[in-house]
């Protein structure tokens, strides 16, 4: 029961009709990213028109999972339990928000490489995290 | 077409008020809005033009305008977090300068003190925003969202907390001598180092305030502005940049500072070298350095050196800031603090800041807000005041 409380609460995602196959993806434990064949850059978050070049010519296509950290925080104070925000620059060059999961935040370092993981939120969705490679 | 000299702030004021559990926030705009309308001279019958931002309840203006009774032929109800009433100001010159309106009335108010608002609660703008999916999940508050940009700097600048810290230390003294203040107690760097975590690297006390209250602003066209037996404050230039994720392309180390304000001087024809005084946003000590940086203050990356040794502190500093204790010390009413940074940077080009920090013959004046969040998406505001 006290270990069960350690875990954070992970809030249910909003899906919608664009953003559904990312979940659905995830789902599989694959994450998705952004790909315009217009203009040939990723983004992130993916969407259906290309924030670059407004093309609707794009594609949501797996990413390799792996990246570099970029920045974090841990919250200590003023939260139910303790987490670590980051955002992570993907091997594709795109930077996205995430959790931090299985790692001491005092032995991270900006730079370090890291890989995608799957936390499932609380209405069963899988959330994309990273931990140690 | 320049909205330089164009139009001038006539009144301003600001709430007493740090918590009111017993008045509504309807309530409290009327009152701010009639403690601007005494402060300039004028009568309620006078606006012709009405701004608000989210802080509003319902339909914003069409709420306010019916509570209050007011007959007005223009309204804005621009929305950019707490920077909005610095793009109000803008606003309401062009509008002013366009002939849409005479007297702009701009009220911000609210009561998150009373309702248990907290930086370290999480963030979500609502189902329907594009990004919630993707950052609600993991927690995303103001704080721990400011903390990224300042590990961030930390990491490509060697920015220290020690460095942050001092942002805090010239706030608290210059809020010693504000009777309305919240926090009037002068701290230490050791103090700010030594109060609690609260987001790696940000402590307690490099946050911001939790208050409850409001302020409120009057522009005017030059005639009417002229009638009037106040100081003249005249709006010199204005700009408003709003910045986000550029599709993955973050870079959190710069904000929309280093466009709001280069359009703002551009337009006033001024140099940062020029401002004898600065309003900075200070939802914490790294959004102070980060717009000093961006509004070209010191170079990028040099934020931390520029603001060490007290160079903030009124009299003995070379940049005054935030003379009434800011958001950091005194107040930041509804969560949003750009309000008081126009009305002390009026306070100052008119004299009337508390003897203790007046800046001597103080004539050109800068105010910077930032609205949102700055480690995501945010919406920077920046003015430039002068006293004729
Ligand atoms: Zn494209």
């Amino acid at each position: 029961m006290s270990t069960q409380q350690l875990e954070r609460k992970i809030p249910a995602p909003p899906i919608n009709a664009e953003n559904q196959r990312f979940f659905d993806a995830a789902k599989q434990g694959r994450l998705l990213i952004g790909l315009c064949h217009a203009c040939e850059k990723y983004h992130f978050y993916p969407r259906t028109l290309c924030p670059f070049c407004f093309s609707d010519r794009t594609e949501w296509t797996e990413a390799a999972g792996t990246g570099i950290l970029y920045s974090f925080s841990t919250s200590v104070r003023g939260v139910p339990v303790p987490y670590t925000i980051a955002y992570v620059t993907l091997d594709e060059g795109i930077t996205m928000m995430t959790n931090i999961v299985d790692a001491d935040p005092a032995k991270l370092e900006i730079g370090q490489r890291l890989k995608v993981v799957f936390r499932e939120a609380e209405d069963g969705s899988n959330i994309a995290m990273f931990t140690n490679l | 077409m320049s909205i330089k000299g164009k139009a001038f702030i006539v009144g301003a004021f600001e709430h007493p008020t740090r918590k009111a559990p017993d008045k509504s926030v309807a309530q409290l705009h009327a009152e701010c809005a009639r403690g601007a309308l005494l402060d300039a001279g004028l009568n309620k019958d006078d606006i012709d033009g009405y701004f608000c931002a989210g802080d509003a309840p319902g339909l914003g203006p069409l709420a306010m305008v019916d509570y209050m009774g007011l007959r007005v032929r223009h309204v804005d109800s621009t929305d950019t977090g707490g920077s909005s009433y610095l793009v109000h100001v803008a606003h309401a010159a062009q509008a002013i300068a366009l002939g849409k309106c005479n007297v702009a009335l701009i009220t911000l108010a609210g009561r998150p003190r009373s309702e248990g608002s907290s930086g370290t609660q999480p963030r979500n703008y609502g189902a329907s925003a594009p990004d919630t999916a993707f950052e609600v999940p993991y927690g995303i508050s103001t704080a721990n969202g400011y903390a990224m940009v300042a590990k961030r700097h930390m990491h490509e600048f060697g920015t220290t907390s020690e460095q942050l810290a001092w942002i805090k230390v010239a706030a608290s003294h210059h809020a010693q001598h504000n009777p309305d203040a919240m926090l009037r107690e002068v701290v230490t760097v050791e103090e700010v180092l030594a109060s609690p975590l609260i987001a790696d690297p940000l402590h307690r006390l490099d946050c911001c305030v939790v208050s409850d209250g409001g302020g409120a602003v009057i522009v005017a066209q030059p005639e009417i502005a002229k009638s009037l037996r106040r100081p003249l404050v005249k709006v010199l230039g204005a700009g408003e940049a709003p910045k986000g994720q550029h599709g993955g392309k973050i870079d959190l180390t710069t904000s929309g500072a280093a466009w709001s304000g280069a359009a703002a001087f551009a337009e006033a024809g001024v140099a940062p070298r020029d401002i004898q005084y600065a309003s900075i946003y200070d939802s914490f000590t790294i959004t102070v350095l980060m717009q000093l940086e961006d509004l070209g203050f010191c170079k990028k990356g040099d934020g931390g050196r520029f603001v060490a040794d007290g160079n903030l502190i009124a009299g003995s500093g070379k940049l005054p800031f935030n003379t009434d204790g800011g958001g950091l010390c005194n107040n930041h009413p509804a969560n949003r603090g750009g309000m008081t940074k126009i009305i002390e940077a009026v306070r100052q080009l008119r004299g009337e800041a508390h003897p203790k920090v007046q800046v001597p013959g103080c004539t050109l004046a800068l105010a910077q807000g930032t609205g949102g969040q700055l480690g995501s998406r945010h919406g920077s505001a920046t003015i430039i005041l002068a006293r004729e």
